[in-house]
């Protein structure tokens, strides 16, 4: 088990890294009055058949081939339904992804956010032939980090400059901090 | 709200600087593995802890990059260091405490810590 739902995006985001995507959409949205958190990743990867899809919210399926089961999305899934909450994948061959994971808020058992700034700042830096678009929202607040955008003023996608890696974790700090107190 | 205008400071002060980070054949790779079973292991901050180092250090020919599972669950978080001259090393439940001495002892001075590598941990 994962520790913090950060840390399962992350997991879950690499799946959408090995499906070759140039595009990974990621949003972090909580609603207090619905007391509801929910997480959307989206993909434009190589996408799962049907029968593919039924079979990756258990464990033991998996197409990679240095271990017998995937446990990503098991876990994933787990984390979001111990909370009374839902769990469902969307995918379509060549077209793509979306994993969508939904957590009761006030539940016990729901795992702190955690980091979500070190998650995003490991996925940008270290994928940088990718796009990332990221929201953050917390009822009516929120904040995105849209790569295509960092690369256009940049004119490179050289993230791993000391200078805009620094930049990219202090804009995600500065800015996780001001959407929100929730309950982290 | 922190906007992106700093950046544009920031891709000034670059420019005219060359990109010493693109693949090339005498650098030493650094890879993390963040398969699902490394990420749950801690492999998140150790991958964080060794790109700062890198950055803090302006070692330009290094390169940190991620791998997904490299088969050896048990010994995660796991970080191989290949050495221009073909030498691997493989270091296993690596913390972010032990980030230091490996960059600074091995990929700057050349000597392996031997005692955070699996054939230490396996006579352990
Ligand atoms: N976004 C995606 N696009 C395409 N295929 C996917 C995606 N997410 C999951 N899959 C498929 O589902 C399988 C199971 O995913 P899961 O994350 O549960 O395990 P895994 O990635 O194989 O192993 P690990 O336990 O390291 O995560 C993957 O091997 C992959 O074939
Ligand atoms: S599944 Fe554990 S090392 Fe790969
Ligand atoms: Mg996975």
């Amino acid at each position: 088990m994962m520790t913090e739902i950060s840390l399962n995006i992350l997991d879950v985001a690499q799946n959408s890294v090995r499906a070759e995507a140039s595009l990974i959409e990621i949003s972090v949205c909580g609603d207090t009055k619905k007391d509801l958190l929910t997480v959307t990743i989206k993909d434009d990867g190589c996408g799962m058949s049907e029968e593919q899809v039924k079979n990756v919210t258990d464990p033991f399926f998996t197409t990679r081939t240095t271990r017998k089961i995937g446990l990503g999305i098991p876990f994933f899934k787990q984390s979001a339904e111990i909370t009374g909450g839902s769990f469902e994948i969307k995918s379509e061959l060549g077209k793509g992804t979306v994993t969508k994971a939904v957590y009761v808020l006030s539940s016990i058992d729901r795992m702190p956010v955690g980091d979500m700034s070190q998650t995003i700042h490991s996925l940008v830096t270290m994928n940088t032939h990718i796009d990332f678009v990221y929201t953050y929202e917390v009822d009516e607040k929120s904040f995105t980090l849209d790569t295509r955008e960092l690369k256009e003023i940049l004119g490179s996608s050289d993230f791993q400059n000391p200078e805009v890696s620094g930049f990219i974790m202090d804009f995600l700090r500065e800015n996780h901090g001001e959407v929100s107190p929730l309950a982290q | 709200m922190k906007s992106l205008a700093e950046l544009k400071a920031i891709r000034d002060r670059m420019k005219g600087q060359v990109d010493v980070r693109e693949e090339n054949s005498d650098a030493t790779r650094i890879v993390v593995g963040m398969a699902t079973c490394g990420i749950a292991a801690g492999a998140r901050p150790v991958l964080s802890a060794f790109s700062t180092a890198v950055q803090e250090r302006t070692l330009e020919n290094v390169a940190v990059v991620q791998t997904g599972c490299i088969g050896l669950c048990q010994y995660e978080p796991i970080v191989e260091v290949y050495k221009a001259n073909g030498e691997k090393t493989t270091y296993v439940k690596v913390k972010p405490e032990m980030v230091d001495e490996i960059i600074d002892q091995h990929i700057i001075k050349g000597n392996v810590v031997t005692k955070y590598t699996i054939e230490a941990s396996k006579l352990g």
